[in-house]
């Protein structure tokens, strides 16, 4: 614990990490420059010191009970392949999230969506954008793996997000997929379908079928939660409850289906549909087969 | 030594001294049916009710009707160890652990499919061909009734696996008891037997899948059947055949060969179906949970329209004394069904009173000599279709990459637009029919042959059709509209039910307005004395 010698200085100049106190400190950070107030009380600037006090001792107490952010983006990530990423980001990104990934009304700001939320959107395609719509398509991916790793190290310089998930965190072999099952119906199915084949939402956007999808790619939509998916951050759904969703996905995908043709995984519509055409059709057409031999 | 026929004859004699059946054999065995394919959809319902009662029997001996919790431990590894049903668990096993399970648990339920759909279309032929007129509105009645039966067991039948869409299905039903004014609480209470789902359902809707409504079933088919046969069948317009004969072959050997090959077919059909194409994946669909849903929740097809009037229906709601009358809810499935339902039920009646027809009849209408009729059945499919289609928006949208939005508003605005439109075309398809027929008798056929005239003038031959064809395109009658009777009687006394016989007249003008009568036999002679046109 520090203590503060110069009282009467702004708060914000401290870094952050002398800024965690126990309740004393806090009364002392009130009350000693109340006090000194008091002696010029009708000072015109009273209420702008005490409204930038306020502010600075509520912002310095959120950082001190805050957690420290979850993963360290940068670590380990060289300064030449952010600069590359840099200069990616500034040819293929910039016209739409700003020259300094502040956001302009075409994009938003990517300062904290981590390097996950890049690999997945430029991953999956998704980024660059091609056309507006009501969702940004997967489409083919435009650039090398080692491009968009440069990317994603260059996002994540801007400020802490979440990371892509790393090779252990993926191998989801011992994972649990009959529960894996049951999460997955609880928090994914009632819009990307039992079968991960993807559902209608409002107005022209959908959740997009999970075949095909990389385990890496499914990791970080739950991490960062792209366009209309909540974010199902470690806090809500544990790495444990992803690799099983991720298992049990991968299992339903690959598994031959016992019954004959899946006719699609989407519910009784196809099989209506079937029913109709394929079952009831051949039954008349059988009908009148027989109807003719008779003349 | 006897010969067969020796021992065959003696073995009936048994019989015949015992039961005296030699006279209802003889008269059974001579009764004659008319031939025609449409004659045979109906058949094909009753022949996969009868795969139903086989593939369902089968299905019982491992199926447990129970709520019970249990954890599964069966073959199907993405599922083990899950806490489920043991209704849920024991489908599993029947699809997984159960020698021919999953082949018979398919076959019952993609019969089930046909059976429905084959009464939809068996209904239509009835429709169409004006069948369900003096004396057999009863049996139109019946099949009414089998038709609503059928929706009903099919939704129990989909809701005894207990995964998740038997358990969303239910929890719709729920939702629909609920919307009821004062009893529906205690309604939904009656039926889960506490809140929703409670530990009561699946046992008892398996009493009235396997039980109740199957009784049920079989005294109506039985009862259907038995009309038909003490009623006789209709048979199409043709030569010889008239309202008081019917033409065609003996029940015996014909028929009992026909319809005994016809089940085989219907039989064969649905089991290949089953062996090639998956139906109720209930593995992916996982045990039900309340808290639990997928995308793509829907019902089987027979109840698709029911599903599509709730989802176009607007969000309106009443709210009065700490009360809500979900008119969202209750008019979209209980009122618009119930009319859709009694205005099928009543046709018959309805129709019985516009035209003021009231004798028998056992020879079939041509649709299109019937315009209003056939045109106002095409609006009811084209109704049927559109909340079929509406059922089913989220598929449409997420397929066709469409915004379920405007979809649903497109069939908000399509619901009241098209079936008006199908009914002006298919009327106006009739009456053009009907034209061609006319000028068929009275021209004859085209034959494509140009003949120079000795003065120049080119001609085309006409060939005057069959004396067959001409009596099928003549038979019918075509009615006049009713006049409106004056509002006084002869001796000047005002009449009573001046209302009613002027909405008759309205009716009446509103079928028979639009005509093309057939050719008269002068007309036809006329043209036979001056050779051909």
């Amino acid at each position: 614990m520090h203590e503060h010698e110069h009282e009467h200085e702004p708060m914000h100049d401290q870094p952050p990490s002398h800024r965690h106190g126990s309740t004393r400190t806090f009364v002392r950070l009130l009350t000693t420059p109340l006090r000194a107030l008091s002696r010029r009380r009708r000072s015109r600037f009273a209420p702008l010191v005490l409204l930038l006090l306020g502010l600075a001792i509520t912002g310095g107490a959120y950082a001190a009970v805050a957690p420290p952010p979850q993963a360290e983006a940068s670590t380990g990530v060289a300064s030449a392949s952010i600069k590359e990423g840099r200069q990616l980001y500034l040819k293929n990104c910039s016209s739409c999230h700003g020259l300094n990934a502040e956001g302009t009304s075409d994009g938003p700001s990517l300062v904290g969506v981590g390097a996950a939320a890049v690999d997945f959107q430029v991953g999956t395609g998704r980024m660059p954008a091609r056309q507006d719509g009501p969702q940004i398509q997967r489409k083919r991916v435009e650039f090398t793996q080692d491009e968009i790793n440069a990317m994603a190290a260059y996002v994540a310089s801007l400020g802490p997000g979440p990371a892509v998930p790393d090779k252990e965190q993926l191998d989801y072999a011992d994972a649990d997929a009959a529960e894996g099952g049951a999460i997955y119906r609880t928090n994914c199915s009632m819009c990307h379908n039992f079968a991960g084949k993807g559902g209608a939402l409002s107005r022209g956007k959908y959740a997009p079928s999970l075949d095909g999808v990389s385990p890496k790619h499914i990791y970080e939509a739950m991490l960062t939660g792209p366009q209309s998916m909540p974010v199902f951050g470690d806090g809500t759904m544990p790495p444990e409850d992803k690799k099983a969703i991720i298992k049990y996905l991968k299992i339903t995908e690959q598994e031959a289906s016992p019954g004959g043709a899946s006719l699609g995984k989407i519910g009784p519509v196809t099989e209506g549909a079937v029913g109709w055409l394929v079952g009831l059709g051949a039954l008349i057409a059988c009908a009148v087969w027989l109807g003719a031999k008779a003349r | 030594m006897a010969t067969l026929e020796q021992r065959a004859g003696n073995a009936a004699n048994e019989i015949d001294e015992r039961f005296g059946s030699a006279n209802f054999v003889k008269r059974s065995a001579r009764k004659i049916f008319p031939d025609h394919w449409s004659f045979m959809l109906g058949e094909i319902a009753l022949y996969s009710f009868i795969i139903l009662l086989l593939t369902g029997t089968f299905l019982t001996l491992w199926f447990t009707p129970s709520q019970g919790e249990v954890v599964y431990e069966g073959s199907y590894v993405p599922l083990h160890g899950l806490t489920m049903s043991e209704a849920y668990a024991s489908t599993l096993r029947i699809s997984f652990d159960v020698r021919g399970g999953l082949i018979i648990r398919q076959i019952h339920h993609w019969a089930a499919l046909i059976f429905a759909a084959s009464m939809f279309v068996h209904a239509s032929r009835v429709f169409f061909t004006g069948a369900f007129r003096k004396p057999r509105e009863t049996n139109w009645l019946i099949g009414v009734g089998l038709i609503t039966l059928t929706i009903i067991e099919g939704l129990l039948g989909y809701s005894l696996p207990d995964d998740l869409l038997s358990g969303t299905g239910f929890r719709i039903a729920e939702g629909v008891l609920l919307a009821i004014p004062l009893v529906g609480t205690y309604l939904s209470f009656f039926l889960f037997g506490g809140e929703f789902p409670g530990e009561d359902l699946i046992p008892r809707i398996y009493t009235m899948h396997v039980l109740l409504l199957p009784g049920i079933f079989l005294a109506l088919i039985t009862a259907h059947l038995m009309l038909v046969w003490y009623q006789k069948h209709t048979q199409y317009p043709g030569p010889g055949r008239t309202e008081k004969n019917t033409v065609g072959y003996p029940f015996f050997p014909v028929y009992t060969a026909k319809a005994g090959g016809f089940f085989f077919i219907v039989f064969g059909v649905t089991t290949l179906l089953s062996a090639f194409a998956t139906i109720n994946p209930i593995w992916l669909f996982g045990p039900y949970t309340p808290t639990q849903v997928t995308a793509g929740s829907q019902p089987d097809f027979y109840m698709g329209f029911l599903e599509g009037v709730l989802r176009l229906f607007p969000n309106w709601e009443i709210q009065a004394w700490g009360f809500t009358l979900p008119l969202n809810v209750l008019i979209p499935t209980l009122v618009i069904p119930g009319l859709l339902f009694t205005s099928m039920a009543l046709y018959p009646m309805i129709e019985r009173w516009v035209t003021g027809d009231n004798s028998e009849h056992h020879v079939l209408d041509r649709p299109r000599n019937v315009p209003t009729r056939t045109g106002l059945g095409v609006m009811a499919i084209t109704t049927w279709l559109i909340l079929l289609a509406a059922g089913a928006n989220d598929v449409i949208a997420i397929t066709f990459h469409l915004s379920i939005n405007a979809i649903t508003w497109f069939f908000r605005i399509a619901i009241f637009v098209v079936p008006p439109i199908a009914y002006v075309v298919t009327k106006r398809i009739c009456l053009g029919l009907q034209r061609r027929d006319r000028d068929l008798v009275l021209h004859g056929r085209e034959t494509g042959r140009i003949v120079r005239l000795p003065n120049g003038e080119m001609i085309e031959v006409h060939e005057p059709i069959s004396e067959t064809e001409r009596y099928k395109l003549t038979a019918h009658q075509v009615p006049e509209p009713i006049q409106l009777e004056p509002s006084t009687d002869t001796n000047g006394i005002p009449r009573r039910r001046v209302l009613a016989s002027k909405m008759r007249a309205r009716a009446s003008r509103f079928y028979f307005e639009d005509r093309v009568p057939p050719p008269t036999p002068s007309d036809t002679h006329e043209l036979e004395s001056s050779g051909h046109h």
